[in-house]
């Protein structure tokens, strides 16, 4: 196995296990920092795949999700958490343990449904499309426990991380297009949800969104 | 017969239609000042007359087509103005032209936040309704087809502090919309059967296409529910009666007057033009439920109270007789018997433009009485024409070409249509023989139910006492309105006199949708005769008919007068020589509906409160209903709240939960994927 795709598969081991970190971390800053760090792996792994292939158009894209994931988007983050007051806010986590079970379930679904479409997939990277299909379902498990508006963000974000991953694992990626309007929609997604945190604590006093559920309709 | 001016008729109509989107604009500057606005009413009747004289132009000048680049990337909108829409087009221009001079002498007393908003709005309506007439392919017309939909329900519902006008508002809507969804889906499988990508939304495209007969039959069903909801014919009549009288006089005559012949408009473009190939069935589907429209309507309207709403029902009656002369002449179509065929079609359209004039010219004058007494209740009027002897004079027209009196207009195309009716003897299936003839005698029953209408509707308003003091105040129309009044009962008097000349409007759409040939030889005459067919001795001379009748009225008011041997005077008995009749002792609208509402007891829902003997302040009150409303539409409504209820379930009103949906689909969609 040539170096590069053994690294790959490295970064995508690493880019799981950030994934399974983000699900069980109480503390908001903490959880930051690892969605900065998801990020990172993903635009290493993306220059790992360029490299191997001698595609420039994804250092372009490296270069972008790099800037964007682990520099802007952790800056806004960790602004707003100040400004919110929440920096060192432990959050209530029931049952970590049971939670990363049903993680590994899912990871185990996930492989097990990503194969057959692995074998269509002519890229060298194509094994590491299950670990972008578990992390994309391990995000989505995240935004469904969790219970502040904040951390559903990062799980939402970070499912965006996954899904990025596995176009690359695919198809090496998303047209330029695409990945562009994508970079622009969550950079103006974060903006946007910075506002309406502040509207929304004001208005409920706290951004605990058991708080409003009852006023949503 | 008329020179080309040197503008194409299209173009006339486009810059009319771009006109009035620029007054409804307008009206939204000028908010601040009512003379202005209605100042934009005159402008709108300008833009009606000439949308009205390219639709005359467009007759006798072969269909024009024009692109706009406007619209989807490969579907720029196009335009056509052919002679159906030219028909179609003279009808509503010529309506238009009287209901927005009316409209502007009308609002006199209004609001001006109200006018402002009424005036954006109409002539947003107008030029929807222009649209749908120009539009030649399937996107264009169904925005334009939307946009009336919404900008008329806007109309109804302007008196929006009354409750009962936002709920009757909701239903047109809602009604609509349901048409509108079964329209997309007619052409999206037109389109679909064109097998021409994008460029098969274009109707010309859809024209060259044949679908198989059940596709076909498919979409007539859609398209007959589509436009059926814009024209009310009966199981969804029901916005009607509730929408007319809620809205303002003069949206109520362009309802009734124009975007009810909309969905005639529709039905003909889909049956014998999209589909070109109708089945013999379609044409008996729409003749049966165009009779029991029509005799359901004239029933109800006999039984009102409210003369708007007896209007309405009214209208229903009369979109019925079309739509059986619809069927009629998709029947004979569907057997090639083009001669026939175009005498339903003329009838038809006849019927149509009738319709259109002498029942704006109805609700116009409704909305006078209404402005003069403050009253629709026919319970509470009576002897008005002392009062308002103009609207009483030109109404009085107005209820004759209703009633379908010779030599008015309703007596034309009541006649036509009977003779198509009769002319069908000779169709290759024996039933049809024996069954279509049949349909002549309910159209009778119907003719003679409307003509008592309108004796119940004219007599109790105009004739008579009146039955409340306040009535002593009213007053006639203004200038405006009388102007228009006296348009449209012109109009009522020149469709009923002239005959001969209004068939040659109608022989080059019956050219377009039949043949070239039976268009040419049916229904030829000159001023004074009309004949059906060299073939028959059926004629029909209004002029002669209108001599004979001056002869035999004077003449029997002469004898009259020799024999009357001194001057009549009227003592009540047993009363000393002293006169008490009071307006009280006149017959009522009940009381004048009593015997319909006796024989047709079966067909009503009726409630009804008898005072018992010994009560000294007796009430006598009867309330008539609608039988299709329960057993129809609310079930309908029942099974919805009862759905929602069960998708209410499904709502937990937790973020976590939805999350948890998207989850759980996405895992099941996964599951199944391979």
């Amino acid at each position: 196995m040539p170096l590069f795709a053994q690294i790959t598969n490295l970064l995508a081991a690493l880019f799981l296990l950030v994934a399974f970190a983000m699900l069980a971390q109480r503390r908001i800053v903490h959880l930051i920092n690892l969605y900065a760090l998801q990020g990172g792996i993903l635009a290493l792994s993306i220059v790992a795949v360029g490299y191997g292939t001698h595609q420039e158009s994804l250092y372009l894209s490296a270069a972008l999700n790099g800037l964007l994931k682990v520099i802007v988007i952790p800056l806004i983050l960790y602004r707003l958490v100040r400004r919110l007051g929440l920096a060192w806010n432990r959050e209530n986590l029931l049952r970590v343990p049971t939670l990363l079970l049903v993680g590994l379930v899912l990871n185990i679904f996930a492989f097990d449904v990503a194969l057959p479409i692995a074998h269509l997939a002519g890229t060298i990277n194509r094994d590491t499309f299950g670990i972008a299909l578990a992390s994309v379902l391990l995000s989505l498990l995240m935004m469904i426990v969790r219970t502040t508006a904040l951390t559903q963000v990062l799980g939402f974000l970070s499912l965006e991380n996954g899904l990025i991953f596995a176009a690359t694992s695919v198809t090496y990626g998303m047209p330029m297009m695409v990945e562009l309007g994508i970079a622009l929609d969550v950079i103006v997604g974060v903006f946007i949800l910075g506002v309406f945190f502040f509207h929304i604590r004001e208005e409920f006093d706290s951004l605990d969104l058991h708080r409003f559920d009852r006023h949503e309709e | 017969m008329i020179t080309q001016v040197g503008h194409d008729p299209l173009d006339i109509a486009l810059a009319v239609c771009a006109m009035w989107l620029v007054l409804a604009a307008a009206s939204l500057a000028l908010s601040h000042r009512p003379r202005a606005l209605r100042a934009l009413f005159v402008g709108g009747a300008a833009g009606s007359f000439l949308f009205a004289a390219a639709g005359l132009l467009a007759l006798f000048a072969p269909a024009t087509h024009t692109t706009l680049p406007l619209g989807l990337p490969q579907l720029a909108f196009h335009l056509r103005l052919d002679a159906l829409a030219a028909v179609f087009a003279i009808l509503f221009g010529f309506t238009a032209l009287a209901i927005s001079l009316y409209t502007a002498g009308y609002l006199r007393h209004e609001q001006t936040a109200r006018i402002a908003r009424m005036a954006g709005q109409y002539h947003l309506l107008l030029a929807a309704i222009g649209l749908v007439l120009l539009a030649d392919d399937a996107y264009v017309f169904l925005i334009a087809w939307e946009t009336m939909a919404w900008s008329s329900y806007l109309l109804i519902i302007s008196d929006d502090h009354m409750v009962l006008a936002r709920r009757a508002g909701l239903l047109y809507l809602i009604t609509e919309h349901m048409g509108a969804i079964a329209l997309m889906l007619a052409f999206g499988i037109l389109q679909a059967g064109t097998h021409a990508g994008l460029a098969g939304y274009a109707f010309g495209v859809m024209r060259e296409t044949t679908l198989p007969p059940a596709l076909a039959s498919v979409v007539f069903a859609l398209g007959l529910f589509g436009f059926g909801a814009k024209a009310g014919f009966l199981p969804l009549h029901a916005w009607l009666p509730e929408a007319h009288p809620v809205a303002p006089s003069p949206v109520s005559a362009l309802l009734s007057g124009v975007l009810l012949k909309l969905g005639i408009y529709g039905i003909l473009l889909f049956t014998l033009e999209l589909l070109h190939a109708p089945l013999w069935w379609w044409g008996v589907l729409m003749l049966v439920l165009g009779l029991v429209t029509a005799l359901f309507g004239a029933i109800y309207s006999a039984a009102q109270n409210d003369m708007k709403r007896l209007l309405s029902y009214s209208s229903i009656e009369n979109i019925g007789l079309i739509l059986a002369g619809i069927g009629l002449t998709v029947l004979f179509q569907a057997y090639h018997m083009a001669a026939l065929a175009t005498l339903a079609l003329m009838a038809t359209l006849y019927q149509t433009l009738n319709h259109a004039v002498f029942k704006s010219l109805l609700f116009l004058g409704t909305g006078s009485v209404l402005h003069a007494t403050g009253e629709r209740n026919l319970g509470k009027l009576g002897g008005l024409i002392h009062r308002m002897p103009w609207v009483a004079a030109l109404l009085l027209i107005g209820s004759f070409a209703a009633a379908g009196v010779p030599p008015f207009n309703g007596f034309v195309s009541e006649w036509l249509l009977l003779q198509s009716f009769l002319g069908a003897t000779s169709f290759p299936q024996p039933y049809l023989n024996m069954a279509v003839p049949l349909g002549a005698a309910a159209v009778v029953l119907v003719a003679g139910l409307a003509a008592y209408v309108m004796v119940k509707f004219y007599g109790i308003t105009f004739l008579g006492q009146p039955r409340e003091a306040a009535l002593k105040n009213a007053h006639d129309a203004g200038f405006g309105e009388r102007i228009a009044l006296l348009l449209l009962a012109g109009g009522c008097l020149f469709l009923g006199l002239f005959p001969a000349w209004t068939v040659d409007l109608f022989r080059p759409a019956a050219a377009q949708l039949i043949d070239p040939g039976a268009a040419r030889d049916t229904l030829e005459g000159h001023v004074l005769f009309c004949r059906l067919h060299a073939a028959t001795h059926a004629d029909y001379g209004p002029l002669i008919v209108l001599g004979a009748l001056a002869l035999v009225s004077a003449a029997l008011v002469l004898i009259l007068r020799r024999l009357a041997p001194a001057p009549l005077r009227r003592v009540a008995p047993w009363n000393g020589g002293h006169d008490t009749r009071t307006a009280r002792m006149q017959d009522t609208a009940e009381g004048f509906g009593q015997p319909i509402r006796q024989v047709f007891a079966p067909f009503f829902r009726m409630q009804i409160q008898r005072p018992a003997p010994a009560e000294t302040a007796p009430v006598y009150a009867s309330r008539v209903e609608d039988p299709l409303w329960y057993a129809l539409y609310l079930p309908i409504t029942r099974s919805v709240c009862r759905m929602s209820e069960w998708v209410a379930l499904l709502r937990r009103r937790r973020i976590a939960i939805y999350l948890l949906y998207a989850f759980v689909t996405l895992i099941i969609l996964l599951v199944l994927a391979p």
